[in-house]
């Protein structure tokens, strides 16, 4: 699949919230696009990732 | 010939700049023949717009609002007029933004902080020692009078959470979000594209401390959403906020707004 451009391959399908925990994505500051819509953090919990997804996850870190 | 001359169609029988001068004020007078300064004597065509400014003089207001947009690129004021622009989050970012917003004009601006300026703020913030105390809303909307009165401030002194996010920001064209806190600026980002998806988001990450200014830049990161910063120098113990990352970051997405409210969607 596709994460912010760059090419990252599953071996198997893979929980989207284990793929954020393992690459130290905090959900609180985050949001996701997933094949050009806007996930909706209500749904993370239920999707799964296979290597077909474009994904573009923005972190926020904190200042204004 | 048909000319503009400090916002009002006028029927001058004049061939360069001097003589519209000539005849509409004295030689002292300042010049702004399409948005740009002029010095030299040049020739004035049909539709061309000027303003002929007398320095140190209220014009009535009327006039005063065509003068002030005298600079602007021709043919912009108009869609500004139209635009409308919520900014949440009235700190280093928003208070600096909507000043920004404020002076090219952009016709509508919502103003949403609960929060009162306090000492901490100066060092970035657009407020002054008399602010201190008053609410952000109303500390700002005084200034944006002072700026431009002709443009119209709407103040919500207000929390924003998930349950009010649609009922504040829908019918304007652009959310600014310019929080300080990375939790509420993922709220509000995934709420707005969520619930209103006809809007655009203009949203900001990584403005701390004082590494290179160039570093601060605006990417579009999704459809409806453009991020500005450098989108990893987060504030936390040992590195602040001070004024100049954070003004840049500020004119990025002032720029940004700027740019989708004429039209265009690439950074």
């Amino acid at each position: 699949m596709r994460v912010n451009g760059k090419e990252v391959i599953l071996s198997k399908n893979q929980k989207l919230v284990d793929f954020l925990a393992i690459n130290q994505y905090d959900i609180r500051k985050i949001a996701i696009e997933c094949n050009g819509e806007i996930l909706p953090k209500s749904t993370y919990q239920e999707v799964i990732l296979n290597n077909e997804d474009r994904l573009e996850i923005v972190r926020f870190v904190g200042g204004g | 010939m048909e000319l503009i001359i400090n916002g009002k169609k006028t029927e001058l029988d004049c061939n360069t700049v001097f003589e519209v001068r000539e005849h509409i004020g004295n030689r002292q007078d300042i010049i702004i023949l399409n948005g740009f300064q002029i010095e030299e004597n040049c020739k004035v065509k049909e539709k061309d717009c000027l303003a002929i400014i007398r320095k140190g003089v209220l014009p009535k207001r009327d006039e005063l609002e065509s003068m002030m947009m005298a600079r602007h690129t021709p043919n912009v004021y108009k869609k500004l007029k139209k635009g409308k622009v919520a900014i949440a989050g009235l700190g280093g970012l928003g208070s600096n933004i909507a000043v920004m917003l404020a002076r090219i004009g952009v016709g509508q601006l919502l103003l949403v902080d609960f929060d009162v300026v306090e000492p901490s703020n100066l060092n970035r913030q657009n407020y002054y020692i008399s602010h201190l105390g008053m609410p952000k809303t109303e500390a700002l909307k005084k200034q944006i009078t002072e700026i431009n009165p002709f443009i119209q401030v709407a103040v919500r002194k207000i929390k924003v959470t998930e349950e009010n996010v649609k009922e504040l920001f829908s019918g304007y064209d652009v959310i600014c979000e310019a929080f300080d806190k990375p939790e509420m600026k993922s709220m509000l980002v995934n709420t707005a594209l969520e619930e209103l998806p006809d809007i655009k988001v203009v949203s900001a990450s990584g403005m701390a401390g004082y590494d290179s200014g160039n570093l601060i830049r605006t990417v579009k990161v999704m459809k409806n959403l453009y991020i500005c910063g450098d989108l990893e120098n987060g504030a936390e113990v040992g590195r602040g906020l001070m004024a100049p990352r954070v003004q840049i970051c500020a004119g990025h997405q002032a720029n940004m707004i700027l740019r989708l409210l004429l039209k265009i969607e690439e950074v």
